[in-house]
């Protein structure tokens, strides 16, 4: 059936070219008989007018792009406390360029339309101008050296983190093909850690005899409190990642072999985001479309689609494998109350290890792993104690 | 015309007459004549190009339609990398890699460098031929070797290299990673090592000729801005592309001989591998120094062919030659030491990043001294709109939109959100893909009666003009956006993420104009064949050009010239020239008295 399809598509692709032809052919008539295959006034005619043609049509295609897809929520609504500054520089940017665009592409194609060809014409010999050379090359010159000075400065504040700060460290850890993150726990400290350490359940290949590591906790969702900065490591275990949060204007490479960071402030709960009319916009539309998607799914006997909630995630952006597409995991941002409290009842990493070695462990050794689940049990209470 | 006339007319002294008869095999398998090589570049790269063109409709179906089953999967694909006709998540990263390898390999360095440089340099400079010829017949081959184990590649049973054309390791140096990384890559990194020798071969050559074979009062500054770009880029090559070797040469090393210059501390399916100690960031570095300035190799040449037809077509000297040779060498330069804006995010020293923001952004100059320069071209011209003029202006006008979204990618801080999205395939495949494409297609259509003495259908070509520019617009023009909705690039399908769903509508309609758009290439590839067998009879001089390569005869000849070479006494753009009857001045007529010299 597809084939059929492409076929006929292919045989009207060709009547219509042939009938294009033709009427290039009778755009000829009346023009002197000529088929020397050069242009001649009635090419440079036709082709004249097309550019300007154009020229409306790359306007109409600009215009409609930005009016359909110009306010796509991502692009507003910075979740992060750089992002208002990322967005800034973006527009400034975006308007530099948009402005750019449409005189020069003006100029362009109303020149090929204004001097086109017409026989006994005779072209202006204009060959060097210094006066305009220099006004072309300085104007680039000032506007680009304030777009540099601008990008420099945020960059800066951006990529450079004082240490002095009060931030958090959390750790994100890329594998083929999702993400998992440990808390530095109350030492706000990570463990070293290693790949030549992954064993069981210890998958991050935490180093368990480092001091650091023994409150430190693995989760599979990040949650994080707003208006806390949060400096990320992070680390990949097999390829290249790169932890992508396009919400929070945030991206950086997971490299094996090194411990990479990029820091932000959040500044938007999980809730607030859904609540902007922006969101509530989106989620609705894209709703709209999962409902009419799950009504031709449930027609031809599939389940249907669930419906779309917002949430920030963190994607994987760097090629990483054949599940690339689908590496991700879930952010959330919440009071700092409701952070501590999730955090609270997330199980310590050494608790879980020990736990998976007493499991292994032949029955008469138990009293070695009982030991450690009670040093584990104090730092967990330390932990709730903390909390409240 | 009357000193050309003259000079031909002195037909002593025949010093490349042949001294033996061209069998079929030395003249069109191994020639080493340097009009035969173009012409072996061209076809070669037209079919790698239709190839590469292919595989990207493929994953294009695959993104507008995820995980449908189509007929022509099956029939291309095979049972094997498409069950039942739905193409495989690896396959698809696969054919994304095939497609970029060659596309900007095959068709845009060897298929426009190789064809045009080998074309042009010895005509527009008046040679015989290039510097070696023997090393030119080589540099072909070489290249078509390369191209013959990439394809071979594809037929690969674990699928052909699917890491990204850019092959970062670890993800290139573990079949554990993705299957493709097993024999496929391997054939890859042979294909391109043999493509670098190629590459460097022609290069050199094209260097030594422009330097040592101008004929008699072709001073530098007489040259054709063809020739200027072709020579620049030729050098830009020298300098990067063994860069690319030894970085191969290295990631074969990882991968066969188990050392670790990109690897470490690597646990996979299950198992900690011994590397150490390796880091895939000087991977990163060595691509990239020859990665960004390949950009220049295919975009640069492309520039050359629009100089010249733009000034030929506008029968007005090109504006500000100084300063457009000058911006050529400011781009040439800039262009090594840009690399690090590919790597912003790559965990390298931030620090570093705001020195590549700089240099990066400083490129934007002479980018914008070349788009204005083009725009003042055309102001009070006398617009020959022909195919190859249309193309060229096309060129400019792709060329300025996508070189515009390189002011935010070359940001550091903007590159943050949109590296790695939509955004940057849209920036990069309208300022280098679709310009160079159309600086090839504009050089096809220029120089075909050059290449095989007749001409191309005009009418067709304007078809072919007017709905590629149409389609090009159609499909990289909304990329920015959903770009800049943070939708990744190589993602196999996005219905993994709710997030994107509004964003399915906007991948059907690019992958429309995609199919549209690469369908009326046809009209190109048949007027093309067509019109080699079956197209007018080309005169010696149909466009009314300045330069030396249309003094040559139409028929092929070894040595270009059948007389002596003739002597170049002015520069290449005197057109519309006040005191001339005509509105062009060829470069082989001295200048009568007291007539204002330019560029001597």
């Amino acid at each position: 059936m597809t084939s059929l399809l492409v076929l006929t598509v292919v045989v009207l692709l060709g009547i219509a070219v042939w009938q294009l032809t033709k009427i290039f052919d009778l755009t000829q008539i009346g023009a002197k008989k000529d088929n020397s295959e050069i242009a001649n006034d009635n090419d440079n005619n036709v082709n004249g007018y097309l550019m300007f043609a154009f020229l409306v049509f790359i306007y109409l295609t600009t215009i409609y792009c930005v009016v359909k897809f110009g306010d796509l929520p991502l692009m507003s609504n910075p979740a992060s406390e750089h992002g208002a500054d990322y967005d800034n520089l973006m527009w400034i940017s975006m308007v530099l360029i948009f402005v750019v665009q449409t005189i020069t592409q003006a100029l362009l194609h109303y020149f090929a339309f204004k001097y086109r060809g017409k026989q006994g014409n005779k072209a202006l010999y204009f060959a060097d101008n210094d006066k305009l050379e220099f006004i072309w090359t300085i104007i680039p010159v000032i506007v680009l050296a304030g777009l540099i000075l601008y990008g420099l400065y945020a960059w800066t504040n951006i990529m450079f983190v004082d240490e002095e700060e009060d931030v958090m460290y959390v750790e994100l850890y890329g594998k083929q093909f999702s993400w998992e993150a440990r808390y530095a726990g109350k030492d706000n400290t990570l463990g070293k850690a290693n790949v030549r350490y992954i064993e069981g359940v210890n998958t991050l290949g935490v180093d368990m005899s480092d001091p650091n590591s023994q409150d430190d906790k693995q989760v599979t969702e990040i949650h994080l409190p707003v208006g806390k900065k949060v400096v990320f490591k992070i680390r990949s275990q097999d390829v290249l990642h790169s932890a992508y949060f396009p919400h929070f204007r945030a991206q950086m490479n997971a490299v094996p072999g090194m411990v990479t960071q990029f820091a932000f402030t959040p500044t938007m709960t999980t809730d607030q985001m859904r609540n902007t009319p922006e969101m509530v916009e989106k989620v609705a539309r894209i709703n709209k479309i999962r409902a009419a998607k799950s009504q031709e799914l449930v027609a031809a006997g599939k389940t249907a689609l669930d419906p779309y909630t917002f949430d920030y995630l963190l994607l994987c952006n760097k090629i990483c494998g054949p599940s690339h597409f689908n590496m991700q995991m879930k952010v959330i941002v919440e009071s700092e109350a409701d952070y501590k409290k999730w955090l609270s009842v997330q199980p310590l990493l050494s608790r879980t290890v020990s736990e998976a070695k007493a499991k292994e462990a032949p029955a008469t050794d138990a009293t070695v792993p009982a030991v450690k689940m009670e040093t584990v049990k104090v730092d967990t209470t330390k932990v709730v104690a903390q909390v409240k | 015309m009357s000193a050309a006339g003259h000079d031909l007319s002195h037909d002593h002294g025949h010093d490349h007459e042949h001294h033996h008869k061209d069998t079929f095999i030395t003249k069109y398998i191994f020639s080493i004549d340097h009009k035969m090589i173009a012409k072996q570049y061209l076809i070669t790269g037209l079919i790698m190009g239709i190839i590469g063109v292919m595989m990207s409709l493929l994953f294009r179906m695959q993104i507008a339609w995820p995980e449908e089953s189509f007929g022509i999967f099956k029939f291309l694909l095979g049972e094997k990398f498409a069950p039942g006709g739905v193409m495989r998540n690896d396959i698809y990263l696969a054919l994304v890699t095939i497609h970029g390898t060659i596309m900007v390999f095959f068709v845009l360095t060897a298929g426009l460098s190789g064809t045009f440089s080998n074309l042009l340099i010895p005509l527009q400079i008046g040679a015989r031929d290039m510097a070696s010829g023997f090393m030119n017949m080589i540099s072909y081959w070489l290249f078509f070797v390369s191209t013959i184990i990439m394809l071979c590649s594809l037929f690969v049973e674990s699928g052909p290299a699917s890491a990204g054309w850019t092959i970062y390791p670890p993800l290139s140096a573990l079949p554990q990673a993705i299957p493709g990384s097993g024999t496929g890559m391997t054939l890859w990194l042979v294909s391109m090592a043999v493509f670098i020798a190629s590459s460097l071969m022609g290069s050199l050559n094209y260097v030594v000729t422009v330097i040592n074979l101008r004929t008699k009062g072709m001073s530098m500054t007489r040259l054709p801005l063809t020739v200027w770009a072709f020579f620049v880029t030729a050098i830009i090559g020298i300098v990067s592309f063994p860069v690319l070797l030894s970085a191969a040469l290295l990631l074969i090393f990882d991968r066969s001989f188990g050392t670790s210059f990109y690897l470490s501390d690597i646990f996979i399916s299950g198992e900690v591998l011994h590397y150490q100690g390796g880091s895939p960031v000087l991977f990163e570095h060595l691509f990239w120094f020859l990665g960004h300035p390949e950009v220049y190799i295919v975009l640069l040449p492309a520039l050359g062919i629009t100089s010249e037809i733009i000034a030929t077509n506008s029968r007005k000297p090109i504006f500000g030659y100084r300063a457009m040779i000058a911006s050529i060498l400011a781009i040439a330069f800039l262009s090594t030491i840009v690399w690090g804006h590919h790597m912003f995010i790559s965990g390298m020293n931030p620090f570093l990043g705001s020195v590549f923001t700089f240099t990066t952004l400083l490129i934007a100059i002479p980018s914008a001294v070349k788009a204005f320069n083009y725009i003042t071209t055309l102001w009070k011209g006398n617009l020959q709109l022909n195919p190859a003029m249309l193309f060229s202006i096309g060129l400019v006008s792709t060329f300025i939109t996508g070189g515009l979204t390189g002011i935010i990618l070359g940001d550091s801080t903007l590159d943050i959100n949109v590296h790695d999205t939509y955004f940057v395939v849209a920036h990069f495949h309208l300022v280098m893909g679709i310009s160079a494409l159309y600086g090839f297609f504009a050089g096809v259509y220029h120089w075909f009666p050059k290449m095989f003495g007749r001409m191309m259908n005009k009418n067709l070509g304007y078809i072919h003009f007017w709905i590629t520019a149409v389609c090009a617009y159609g499909v990289f023009f909304p990329m920015h956006f959903i770009g800049m909705a943070g939708l990744p690039r190589r993602y196999y399908t996005n219905t993994a993420f709710p997030l994107f769903d509004d964003l399915a509508d906007v991948n059907v309609l690019i992958t429309m104009f995609a199919l549209v758009g690469a369908a009326f290439q046809i009209v190109f590839i048949w007027n093309f064949f067509y019109s080699i067998f079956y197209g007018k009879k080309a005169e010696q001089n149909p466009w009314k050009s300045n330069t030396l390569e249309w003094t040559t005869p139409v028929e092929h000849i070894h040595g270009n010239w059948p007389g002596e070479i003739p002597h170049v006494h002015r520069w290449a753009y005197d057109y519309s020239k006040p005191g001339h009857d005509d509105d062009f001045v060829p470069q082989t007529v001295p200048y009568k008295d007291g007539e204002e010299k330019l560029h001597h």
